[in-house]
């Protein structure tokens, strides 16, 4: 077993690696950039590392200055946590190349992934279902006409590398579609320095269901169920419950199933999300794998009881996966909440600052995954996940409950935060019912768009 | 009768005056600048906000830096208007 490891982020996740290799038993090594040397990370990993000035861009994505301080403090390991570095296989390569074990999925499983139409067409072949989607991108306005007049109205625009909705248009129909495209195309060069789209099938108000797959060196895979994610906006999930409250055991095991042939048709290792779309007729389409831990990993964790950050270091170690999901017993119902440092009133706005009032909730069944505490100063360079509130109970029901008990608890001031949009969801019937679908937000929040250029 | 405006930080946040490093900044000082034109970006945890011109005129000084982090209410741009 490794016996120190550098944990290359920042934030709630980076404190979240400390301290599983605390329960470990194993040395960890935190790095920050000048913007966070009051971080929680920081002050409780074994040792730490300054790597750069506050933009990202100098520090948490600098490849060389965060192999450098893995080499100096002795680490034989890097965990990437999720965002930054976590998905990039030219990095994985690098540790590789310095001697260091990448906590992680392979290069080679990173650029594949990272590529979602070469993904989307290995897990096909494989006999998984993917949403009609042109197969080798769209070239031009006019050939992605013809593709959507193929596999007909409505369609969106996705861009073919990426992430995190950058660059999605829905068009309804083709005068949308021929308006979207340059603006689409624009912003994904942009964003990723590579102009390509490719046109989707847009199903209309489908379910976000993704399982939680864990791969062995040796190519066993299993799958730990599913997580329910349809509650988003512009794509950035907000509540993420498991199990999800729409699956039946028959659904479970041919996604299951069909997770798992995905990660083998990619070669997968480690842990990983197979995302899928649902739609009213129970009919599921792959949409791609998140080769990295999730934000929302922690449900899958209470249901579960396995640590899922501990399971990624024991494969990179060469563990087995000597289980199955038929081994683990379901325990309850776990939903999770994202809490951001945003303005919900006043479309989502961005709220840094010092947190000069901090009061957390707690009781039975609550569980918070967080890096604040009263007097913490919020950078302004970072994202705005400030907690993940995780509510836990033998049902759907009393979860639900727990949430908002803990929810009305949590004091964050005078940062403004989207715990008040949480407290109306939680009182919504159709949420307590469970029926829920990814374009369910627009019950509480309305998008202002900001194209009013003269 | 000319009158200066002053354009400040709505937020605080991490100032931009290109919409990418190897593109132009938005405006230079001497533009003619109309309403609601873009005169810089602003970036606060990660979300970008266009910072556009109040009134149609002319840019009299930057006073902000590129890339530097801002504070709200720091002034960013002075304009001149009729």
């Amino acid at each position: 077993m490794f016996s120190k490891i550098l944990i290359a982020n920042r934030g709630e996740i980076a404190l979240r690696i400390v301290r599983a290799l605390k329960e470990l038993g194993i040395k960890s090594v935190a790095v920050y950039s000048e913007a966070d040397t009051t971080s929680l990370h920081v002050r409780h990993a074994d040792e730490s590392v300054c790597i750069g000035p506050p933009m990202s861009a100098k520090s948490y994505l600098n490849v060389e200055a965060v192999i450098g301080a893995a080499k100096r403090t002795g680490a034989q390991a890097i965990h990437p946590g999720y965002g930054y570095l976590a998905e990039n296989g030219d990095f994985a390569r690098a540790c590789k190349e310095a001697g260091l074990v990448f906590i992680g999925p392979t290069p080679e499983n990173l650029y594949l992934a990272g590529d979602k139409i070469k993904a989307k067409a290995a897990v096909n072949k494989a006999g998984v279902p993917i949403v009609p989607s042109s197969p080798d991108g769209v070239r031009s306005i006019d050939d992605a006409v013809a593709f959507a007049s193929k596999i007909q109205y409505p369609v969106m625009v996705k861009a073919s590398a990426g992430g995190g909705g950058r660059g999605i248009r829905i068009c309804p129909d083709e005068d949308t579609l021929r308006e979207e495209f340059a603006v689409a195309r624009a912003e994904v060069k942009a964003a990723f320095g590579d102009d390509s789209l490719y046109i989707e099938k847009c199903l209309v108000d489908p379910r976000h269901i993704e399982f939680q797959v864990l791969a062995d060196e040796s190519g066993n895979v299993i799958h730990l169920g599913e997580r329910e994610c349809s509650i988003q906006r512009r794509y950035q999930k907000l509540i993420e419950e498991a199990p999800s409250p729409v699956m039946t055991p028959q659904l479970r095991q041919a996604m299951g199933q069909a997770a798992i042939t995905a990660a083998k048709a990619l070669n997968y290792f480690n842990a990983g999300t197979v995302e899928f779309l649902l739609d009213r007729d129970d009919n599921f389409y792959f949409m791609e794998v998140n080769a990295r831990i999730q934000v929302e990993h922690p449900v899958t964790e209470m249901v579960t009881g396995i640590d899922l950050v501990k399971e990624q270091i024991r494969l990179a170690d060469g563990g087995r996966l000597a289980y199955s999901f038929d081994d683990i017993p379901l325990n309850g119902w776990a939903i999770e909440c994202r809490i951001n440092a945003e303005n919900p009133d006043f479309n989502f706005a961005p709220s840094p600052g010092i947190i000069k009032e901090y009061r957390p909730p707690a009781g039975s069944g609550i569980r918070l995954d967080t890096h604040l505490y009263q007097g913490y100063e919020l950078p302004i360079y970072y994202d705005s996940l400030v907690a993940k509130l995780i509510a836990h109970d033998h049902t759907r029901d009393g979860a639900i409950r727990i949430l908002k008990k803990a929810l009305q608890e949590f004091t964050i001031q005078p940062i403004k935060t989207t715990i008040p949009l949480y407290l109306e969801i939680v009182d919504d019937p159709d949420f307590q019912k469970g029926d829920i679908h990814t374009g369910y937000i627009r019950k509480f929040v309305t998008d202002d768009d900001d194209d009013d250029e003269e | 009768m000319n009158k200066k405006l002053e354009v400040r930080a709505p937020m605080s946040g991490v100032f931009y005056r290109k919409p990418s490093p190897e593109q132009p900044p938005y405006v230079e000082v001497g533009d003619a600048v109309k309403k609601k034109q873009i005169l810089a970006l602003l970036e606060t945890m990660k979300v970008f906000q266009k910072i556009k011109s109040p009134a149609a005129g002319k840019i009299l000084e930057i006073i902000a830096q590129n890339e530097t982090p801002l504070a709200d209410g720091d002034l960013m741009f002075i304009l001149e208007t009729e």
